[in-house]
């Protein structure tokens, strides 16, 4: 069978799995949609969050971004493992102890104020929103490439399915697919990692098969990559490019986002008890360190594999894939020198960020570009990070069926966290702005409708991101995690662990941080890009880090105009006594 | 009543803070600020630092939660026994 052919398959299948679950976990009430009916198993609810979690950028982006940026690439291991230690300790048992249905709810109330539930909200919808445009970004380049469908195409099919259990399952719905998706994504992660771990270093785990010897040969594999990248004119792989200063904000900034992100929340809200919601915490970092401690053994893996399969090749004998993504355009080729071979080396080949394709052919057979050359440096050779994990098992040659299972595991990462996160912005629009706010008279049933009604208006808008794709998808990503560390993470924080903050101390520090952290990445990646470079930034602080500032900020903010002004009503201290006891 | 959810909440407040502090080290202290210091130490293909970076800090987090759950249920069952003799 062909790699397409079983790409339909596997799929086909998948979905198949998908739908049939939706039907069976159908939502009747609000307490169903919202939470689940607050008794799924912490482990279910492990794999879910899991699942919730990673997304495309976790499935398909991150381990190509660590291939490129080597040792720097740790950050968003650490970052993005790291913060579930701190929703573990310091949030989740007490949210779900709190026992209501969404962020802004917990807001709202412990702040007593529907000024600080509006802001929340506010920043809920645009954190999950600047994320789901990843998550259909994924979609399309999976169904482009391996389905050979239009990526409107794509993403239509994708939203049809996500609508499907979405509006008819709720959360309930959501966890169930997402425990399904969670063993689609895993088995399709693990199974080209183990293959390509065996083929180079003879150990079937990749987690110790990165630090072993190639295969046939007495060099450790990591040496062989610092040796190679270096002659290429890289920094050695194994060695940091950034400051200490600005590794530590941006690993600081992505763990405490972590933490504060809505739809991860709102997951522990889902577990029958306190003790569960602990547990499940625990389950759920068990799931991700699987994909995690693995991503580290493919990007050197693939680093390394990329380099030896087309470094000097000619290009009329270059292996097929580099072909086939040339093709959808991520990855383009220009001959500097003119000597028909492909020279890879550090530098950016192209003047310009990303390819553009003119109509035209070269002598070669290469699809000719409209950007001039980079006389800077000789590398020839632009590659879209994103492609990696995909491009993966084609370039170790591995069987069509593997090819096939990581198209499916790819799609199965991206519509899982896409339903996660248009579950909360539904939830927060019928629940916080409609029912808690706007409209306090509406029954059960019409909220329930409510809910609905913006999960599927949500999904058309998240389709229409994915079809007519932002340009600066990427860049607004830094957003998402600098503006949870800097908003959410300290007014949860403080509104359990310190009793005397008040609604003007909770909601100031929450602007102070949004506005710190909004402006900072605005001017660097929007007014003046030119400019986003260590030496005009904050204590060489770059703009992915800047949200750990903004937190600090918060808190200082929080902390001053809570102790100037006047002390939290009796009702709020009791409540504040209740969510610190387990039972 | 309210001296024994005093005690509670400061036993909770001190396993937190010991497992926070290790949490600190097993990622910025190994994996950032001594990093580069541990990588001089070599165990197999990998540098120590990178390794933390990149494989240990992440167990390490693991471990830290279930120790975290198994350390609350044992607190939780201290509480509720010294409630259940009080009645």
């Amino acid at each position: 069978m062909s790699v397409q052919l079983l790409t339909y398959l596997f799929v086909g299948l998948s979905f198949a799995l998908y739908i049939g679950i939706a039907i069976w976990s159908k939502a009747q009430s609000t307490n169903d949609f919202y939470v689940a009916g607050k008794d799924v198993h912490p482990v279910a609810n492990g794999m879910a969050t899991a699942a919730d979690w990673m997304s495309a950028a976790s499935f398909l982006s991150m381990a190509g971004l660590i291939a490129f940026l080597g040792k720097d690439g740790s950050v968003y291991l650490m970052g993005w493992t790291g913060g579930y230690v701190l929703l573990a300790l310091l949030l989740a048992p007490y949210l779900r102890k709190f026992g209501k249905f969404t962020v802004p709810d917990f807001i709202g109330e412990r702040y007593y104020s529907s000024f600080a539930r509006k802001v929340a909200v506010l920043c809920l919808i645009f954190i999950s929103f600047t994320y789901i445009a990843g998550q259909m970004r994924g979609v399309g380049i999976v169904f482009s490439r391996f389905l050979e469908v239009d990526i409107e195409t794509g993403v239509i099919v994708g939203m049809a399915i996500v609508f499907f259990y979405a509006v008819l399952g709720g959360m309930k719905g959501i966890t169930y697919t997402q425990v399904a998706q969670y063993c689609v994504l895993i088995f399709a992660y693990l199974v080209p990692a183990i293959f390509i771990s065996i083929l180079m270093t003879g150990n079937a785990i990749p987690q110790i098969g990165f630090g072993s010897t190639l295969v046939d040969s007495s060099t450790f594999l990591l040496d062989k990559l610092d040796q190679v990248t270096l002659e290429l004119g890289f920094t050695e792989y194994t060695k940091n490019v950034k400051s200490n200063i600005d590794i530590f904000c941006i690993t600081a900034a992505l763990m405490f986002g972590t933490a504060g992100l809505p739809h991860v929340i709102v997951r522990f809200f889902t577990v029958p008890s306190v003790g569960d919601a602990r547990k499940s915490a625990g389950y759920a970092l068990i799931f991700i360190a699987l994909l995690y401690t693995t991503a580290p053994a493919v990007s050197a893996f693939a680093r390394m594999n990329l380099i030896d399969s087309i470094q000097d090749q000619s290009y009329s004998t270059a292996p097929q894939w580099f072909k086939n993504w040339e093709e959808i355009g991520l990855i383009a080729w220009q001959d500097k020198n003119d000597d028909g071979a492909i020279r890879y080396s550090s530098g950016n080949a192209l003047e310009g960020t990303t390819p553009k394709y003119s109509e035209d052919r070269g002598k070669h057979g290469e699809r000719l570009l409209e950007n001039k050359p980079n006389q800077g440096n000789s590398n020839e050779v632009y590659i879209d990070r994103d492609i990696i994990v995909l491009a993966n098992p084609e370039i170790a040659k591995l069987p069509g069926w593997v090819i096939a299972l990581v198209a499916a595991g790819g799609l199965a990462a991206a519509l899982s966290t896409a339903a996660g996160l248009l579950l909360v912005i539904s939830s927060s629009i019928s629940h916080d702005l409609l029912k808690k706010t706007y409209m306090p008279h509406i029954t059960e049933r019409q909220e329930l409708r409510y809910a609905r009604i913006s999960a599927a208006i949500a999904i058309a808008i998240a389709g229409i991101f994915g079809i007519y794709p932002p340009a600066f998808v990427a860049q607004v990503v830094a957003f998402a995690f600098g503006l949870a560390a800097a908003t959410f993470f300290p007014a949860l924080f403080l509104g359990i662990f310190y009793k005397r903050l008040n609604k003007e101390g909770a909601i100031a520090g929450m602007l102070g941080g949004l506005i710190f952290t909004a402006t900072y990445i605005i001017y660097f990646k929007f007014i003046n890009p030119s400019l986003n470079v260590e030496e005009y930034w904050l204590m060489s602080i770059s703009p992915e880090g800047i949200g750990s500032i903004g937190m600090l900020i918060n808190f200082v903010l929080a902390v001053t105009i809570s102790s100037l002004t006047k002390e939290p009503p009796r009702e709020v201290y009791d409540m504040v006594d209740m969510i610190r006891k387990p039972s | 009543m309210d001296k024994r959810n005093k005690e509670y909440w400061n036993s909770n407040l001190k396993i937190v803070s010991v497992l926070l502090v290790i949490w600190f080290l097993a990622s910025f202290g190994f994996g950032i600020l001594f990093s580069d210091l541990l990588d001089q130490i070599k165990i197999g293909g990998f540098k120590l630092g990178f390794w933390f970076a990149q494989q240990g800090s992440i167990y390490i987090f693991v471990i830290l939660i279930f120790v975290y759950v198994y350390l609350m249920q044992k607190l939780d069952k201290k509480i509720a026994k010294e409630e259940d003799l009080d009645q």
